[in-house]
């Protein structure tokens, strides 16, 4: 509590009103009481009533099965009144606390548990989580070992007419995609932006089952695999090959090739930018390279977008799409697997 | 029983409770310290593990500043299904010079304990600014102000010196050439030379292809090299452990 000297105590403070009159009355009324004690009717003192002394009983089952109070036994401790029982532990509680005990004993036996200088002690059972696993893949493996064998065997193109491995490839291929491929090419095969889509006919780098097979072995631009798809489209604006003028012409004149609405008069003029810049690897009638991953210009699908803004600024940028190789995480099964799955997504040749 | 009677002795000399209080923590505590000093002794050897390049480690403080442990753990499970998903079950040599570790225990997002090489730069990029532009189930928030961000490094040589002191053998070359080391892992054109052979598989390129060293450089190249150090074609684990 505050001191007398305490500004929050004092008399002069004001926010202290409510404070004081409720101490002031308090004091008028025990004096009150003090003076003329409260009496019964019949003159005699009366004590105010006490609260009931705390229970110190439970409920049990005695040996008949019946339900009876027992006094509880105390510790003997108290403190301020507060009495310490002896209530005993739940019994289930209990029992299953010590079966945890007994159970410790012999998990500390039977399996790794306990650390040594350089190891953990490896327990009687012998187990090792490495050992299991290595064990359940291999289990696999073995399951699969015939038609992986038979699909290693297989030319690519013959794959597809042969029931059995059409079935493996198609399930254990699509397992493959949805893991690794899904992530840019879609779930579906239905690509995104920059992502090629995989269930349409054009094809950056070829569409027959062996072209797919090298990308997916060797990826597109991987700096990391020395035999990867390679080809690198310059940056005609970054690099200043080009300038602001040319790159909208040029722009101009694939819009026209491609059939959308366009400025003749820049188109024309771009026609001539295309000749010198794009046609060595577009082709001079625009159609693309397979042999550079050039895309076709002239039909509707777009990898990046097909609108004005986008193919400026992909001739200004230059794109450098990359594809990692999968040789390296994926065994030759597997990627054939997958090769057959992507080939038979719909545009496959 | 008798000895339990026996605690009112105890409970009333507080000098006697604090010395056998002491006691008790004391057993606690050496059964948790005392491990830690022959820890190393129990970190299995493997061949390829490196500490983190300049660069590297600037993405790891990022990955860490951004919370990116809260829903991708870094700790693949030696369980079939998880093999097949991510790739070989992670070793403790491979995390043995995080400080700390980005193990985690929370999947919102897949494992990213390998993810090195498993998507170009390119995708990390958009996947970065738009995750939902490449995987359109995505409930991960968007990071493109990383690519705004530019980093200077000029805090590096510390920043070595720092995880030298825990224990991660940066040399005093290595200190030294921090600031050139971060420098030219982003650059292409750069001699990479030094940087290799201090860093052996240290990837040298313009990570989000814009200039300037960003945040976004520094992040890629993390993620471009987790998981990758370990040749597990020529590994062989030790079934002991």
């Amino acid at each position: 509590m505050a001191g007398k000297d305490d500004e929050h105590s004092s008399q002069a403070n004001p926010d202290n009103r409510i404070e004081l009159e409720r101490q002031a009355a308090d004091r008028k009324h025990m004096a009150d009481i003090a003076q003329d004690p409260p009496t019964d009717p019949e003159g005699q003192p009366v004590t105010p009533a006490q609260p009931a002394p705390p229970r110190e009983t439970r409920v049990v089952r005695n040996a008949k099965g019946r339900r009876e109070v027992v006094e509880v036994p105390s510790t003997g401790h108290e403190w301020d009144g507060i009495k310490e029982y002896d209530n005993p532990l739940p019994r289930w509680w209990l029992w299953t606390f010590y079966a945890t005990i007994v159970w410790s004993v012999f998990y500390v036996v039977a399996y790794p548990a306990v650390p040594l200088l350089t190891s953990a002690t490896r327990g009687v059972l012998n187990y090792s989580v490495r050992e299991e696993v290595a064990s359940e893949i291999q289990r696999f493996d073995e399951a699969n070992a015939p038609v992986r064998a038979r699909l290693l065997e297989t030319p690519l193109e013959e794959i597809a007419t042969d029931p059995e491995l059409a079935n493996f490839s198609t399930h254990a291929g699509r397992a493959v995609f949805e893991t690794w491929c899904a992530q840019c090419h879609g779930q579906g095969g239905g690509g995104a932006v920059g992502y090629a889509n995989l269930l349409d006919n054009e094809w950056l780098w070829g569409g027959t089952i062996d072209d797919i097979y090298t990308t997916i072995r060797h990826g597109i631009r991987d700096p990391l695999d020395l035999d990867t798809r390679y080809s690198e489209m310059p940056r005609f604006g970054t690099d200043g090959m080009l300038d602001r003028t040319e790159i909208a012409q040029v722009t101009e004149y694939v819009l026209q090739i491609s059939g959308q609405a366009h400025d003749t008069a820049m188109a024309g003029e771009g026609a001539v930018v295309y000749e010198d810049f794009c046609a060595s690897c577009h082709m001079d009638d625009g159609t693309g390279d397979r042999e550079q991953g050039a895309p076709d210009l002239t039909d509707a699908i777009w990898l990046y977008g097909g609108d004005r803004a986008t193919i400026n600024r992909m001739v200004t940028t230059g794109p450098f799409g990359v594809m990692p190789a999968w040789q390296e995480r994926l065994s030759d099964a597997d990627i054939r697997a997958v090769a057959a799955y992507v080939h038979s997504l719909g545009g496959g040749e | 029983m008798a000895i339990l009677d026996k605690h009112k002795i105890i409970e009333k000399n507080a000098t006697l409770l604090l010395v056998f209080s002491f006691l008790v923590v004391t057993i606690g505590g050496i059964v948790q310290i005392a491990p830690l000093f022959y820890l190393e002794n129990t970190i299995e050897e493997v061949e390829g593990v490196r500490p983190y390049t300049p660069l590297e480690l600037t993405g790891r403080d990022i990955y860490i500043r951004e919370g990116c442990y809260t829903c991708h753990s870094q700790m693949i499970r030696p369980m079939r299904d998880e093999v097949e998903r991510y790739g070989h079950y992670s070793l403790a040599a491979e995390s043995m010079y995080d400080h700390p570790f980005q193990w985690g225990s929370k999947r919102t997002g897949p494992d990213l304990a390998r993810v090195g090489g498993r998507y170009s730069d390119e995708w990390h990029f958009d996947h970065l600014v738009d995750p939902q532009s490449v995987v359109p189930e995505s409930i991960m928030p968007k990071y493109g102000f990383l690519a705004n961000r530019m980093i200077d490094p000029g805090h590096m040589v510390q920043r070595l010196r720092a995880d030298a002191r825990v224990g991660v053998p940066y040399d005093d070359e290595m200190i030294q050439a921090a600031v050139a080391d971060f420098r030219a892992q982003a650059d292409p054109d750069a001699d990479g030379s030094e940087l290799l052979e201090r860093y052996p598989g240290a990837q040298q390129r313009n990570f989000d292809r814009r200039p300037g060293i960003s945040e976004m450089d520094a992040l890629i190249a993390y993620l471009q090299v987790l998981g990758t150090m370990v040749d597990f074609s020529t590994f062989q684990p030790d079934p002991a452990r």
